[in-house]
């Protein structure tokens, strides 16, 4: 199985679907000759044109609305916001347009777009460059929303969300757009909804997803010299959330800790927890936990990001915090 | 190819269906039968049937909340559109979208919008997806001129000139957005100089002369379809019924608003059709069909039962 980056399975995705389905092109600032910031549509312009790669000016509300409109009138792009932070810009073709043209339709429309962002901090980026917004997306019916933390995932989910015939926001993460792994070839397709659990363990069930999801199997390694053994689940998909598998899991450890980069105030942690407790109050042992991002902007000073933002540390102090 | 007299009075009734549409929309409305808010386009219906008129079925069209005379000319079932406003079950949309988003793919259609500029880049996305696909549709936005200081209008005006769309937009230039005079709050308020300072071939037209509306669309869809990229028609207008359902239309007079009729669109075409040899008695006889044509919808739409709850979860993805 080859061995490639983050960055490289998104290549090889939209390469793949791109050769298949001619419906498919993409949208985007500097994504042509430059390829991407990230490198993520690296020399696709050099197969498929100018035409299905396409450079856009800096205005993401009106060729995300376009997006939309090439989606309702046969096509299926894949738009890329150049940091999930610009997708305010274009918030209301997001969110107004897309999440709900085929409801207000009463389903005579579909709209089979794919917006790609990455999102989030670690390298200093600032408070309108760093940010995670997909508790934010999740309230909002009419979008999936999915977040693959590995190679494999990243393909294998970007290729589903492609073929999924609904608006699709998939977030990507800036700090693992380097990180390696092994990646399937060929037609590789994970089913959106599935979450996966990532390291088995009987003690806890840490569930988290995107860059925080690494630094949960770090922490679970620095656990397992304590005597901890965590399970991890890598949610994988946001909307619609696999609670089956999470409850699974909470079956077995009685605990629960979610991990997120995004803001913990009203964030998806919340969420998780209140479901595990209407769901399913009987197997938790003790009252869940959910470690996100404090409530103030992302700061630029890696001693100030790192207060800010959850580190592999703060999810060992959380869960040994839980014994 | 202008308007054969047997059209002009097909025009004629189509507009004086919309008329009656929407008075009848009224009239459900002050009788407490028709939800949420109702943006009637009295005034307005030679910009719709001219311009509608001139597309082809499959081109693609979106417009406003404005839009009901839009929607009903591109093809819309009247049926199905009176049942959307009375929430049935038999609606275009179900009675999920209601009087802001009436949609037909079928026709072209892709949907009103109660997001003012918002369904302008949805048409230059259809316009860009049948330049992709090599199909000779094209696209046409309507929208008023209160829409052209909105981001997005001014970015999409942008895009399709830089990829050369197959894109028409129709600047519905009736003087007022919402409650306000559009020069109190527009700094070039003749919208086309706008398009024409981003490299639109652009016109402003006597949008209440339906032939005028018709010949000239149906030219920009020619150029627009072989390729000649996009083109803006501002049409000016007047609206002749208030913002919404309860405007006290401050911001006007009456005489204002009197003088206005003097120049609606129904009454030109019916002066038309006159000097071109029809008689009183054809006029009324059109209208008595476009009469007809309304009190089906609203037999259908009454008639018609209101969606079950649990369609309420239904129609959110594919």
């Amino acid at each position: 199985m080859p061995n490639m980056t983050y960055a490289q399975a998104l290549n090889e995705a939209l390469r793949e679907e791109m050769r298949v389905d001619p419906r498919v092109f993409l949208m985007g600032e500097d994504i042509g000759h430059h390829g991407g910031i990230f490198r993520v549509t690296k020399d696709l312009i050099d197969e498929f044109g100018t035409d299905r790669v396409r450079d856009t000016p800096i205005s993401e509300s009106s060729f995300v609305g376009l997006g939309i409109g090439a989606a309702m009138a046969g096509m299926k792009p894949v738009v890329e916001l150049l940091f999930m932070d610009f997708a305010l810009v274009a918030a209301d073709q997001i969110v107004n347009q897309a999440a709900k043209l085929r409801y207000m339709s009463g389903g005579t429309v579909s709209i089979p777009i794919v917006v790609r962002a990455q999102q989030g901090g670690g390298r200093g980026n600032g408070a309108q460059h760093s940010q995670s917004f997909e508790s934010w997306l999740a309230q909002v019916p009419g979008l999936i929303i999915v977040a693959p933390s590995t190679p494999a995932d990243a393909k294998g989910l970007l290729k589903s969300s492609i073929r999924a015939g609904n608006p699709v926001v998939f977030i990507e993460h800036k700090l693992l757009y380097n990180t390696k792994g092994d990646v399937p070839e060929g037609d590789y397709a994970i089913p959106i909804g599935k979450a996966e659990v990532k390291r088995d363990g009987r003690d806890i069930t840490i569930v988290s997803y995107s860059r925080t999801l690494l630094f949960a199997l770090e922490a679970a390694e620095t656990l397992a010299q304590k005597g901890i053994e965590a399970e991890v689940i890598d949610l994988r998909t946001i909307e619609p959330l696999d609670m089956d598998t999470i409850l699974e899991s909470v079956k077995g450890t009685g605990r629960l800790l979610v991990v997120h980069e995004s803001h913990s105030n009203c964030g998806l942690g919340a969420e998780i927890m209140a479901r595990a407790y209407e769901q399913a109050p009987d197997t938790l042992i003790m009252p869940p936990r959910r470690l996100g991002a404090k409530h103030v902007p992302i700061p630029v000073a890696e001693s100030l990001e790192n207060a800010v933002l959850p580190q592999p540390v703060d999810i060992v102090e959380a869960v040994e915090a839980m014994f | 190819m202008p308007l054969t007299q047997e059209q002009l009075k097909d025009a004629y009734r189509q507009m004086q269906v919309i008329r009656k549409f929407e008075e009848t929309i009224r009239n459900l409305y002050q009788q407490g039968k028709i939800r949420g808010s109702f943006h009637p386009c009295v005034g307005q219906e030679a910009t719709a049937v001219g311009g509608c008129w001139a597309l082809r079925k499959d081109d693609y069209m979106t417009c406003t909340y404005r839009g009901h005379g839009q929607a009903i000319a591109k093809g819309l079932s009247v049926r199905a559109a009176m049942a959307e406003m009375l929430g049935k079950a038999t609606g275009c949309s179900k009675g999920k979208g209601g009087s802001m988003h009436f949609t037909d793919p079928s026709v072209g259609l892709l949907g009103a919008n109660a997001i003012v500029a918002a369904g302008i880049p949805h048409a230059a996305g259809a316009a860009l997806a049948a330049q992709l696909q090599k199909k000779d549709h094209v696209a046409l936005a309507y929208f008023g001129e209160g829409a052209v200081n909105q981001g997005v209008f001014l970015e999409t005006l942008n895009l399709a000139v830089i990829w050369k769309l197959p894109l028409i937009l129709v600047c519905e230039n009736n003087l007022y957005s919402e409650m306000t005079p559009s020069h109190e709050t527009t700094s070039v308020v003749e919208t086309h100089k706008r398009a024409s300072a981003f490299g639109f071939e652009s016109i402003q037209i006597d949008g209440n002369d339906v032939e005028l509306m018709y010949n000239t669309v149906e030219q920009a869809a020619a150029k627009a379809r072989s390729g000649g990229g996009p083109i803006y028609i501002e049409a000016m207008t007047y609206r002749l019924w208030g913002h919404m359902m309860g405007d006290p239309e401050i911001y006007r007079t009456k005489e204002e608003v009197s003088k206005a009729r003097e120049n609606e669109p129904i009454v030109r075409c019916g002066h038309r059709l006159l000097e071109l040899g029809c008689t009183e008695v054809d006029l009324t006889r059109l209208d008595g069909e476009a009469e007809a044509i309304i009190a089906d919808a609203l037999e259908f739409a009454e008639a018609s039962p209101a969606p079950e709850p649990a369609d309420a979860f239904t129609d959110v993805f594919v």
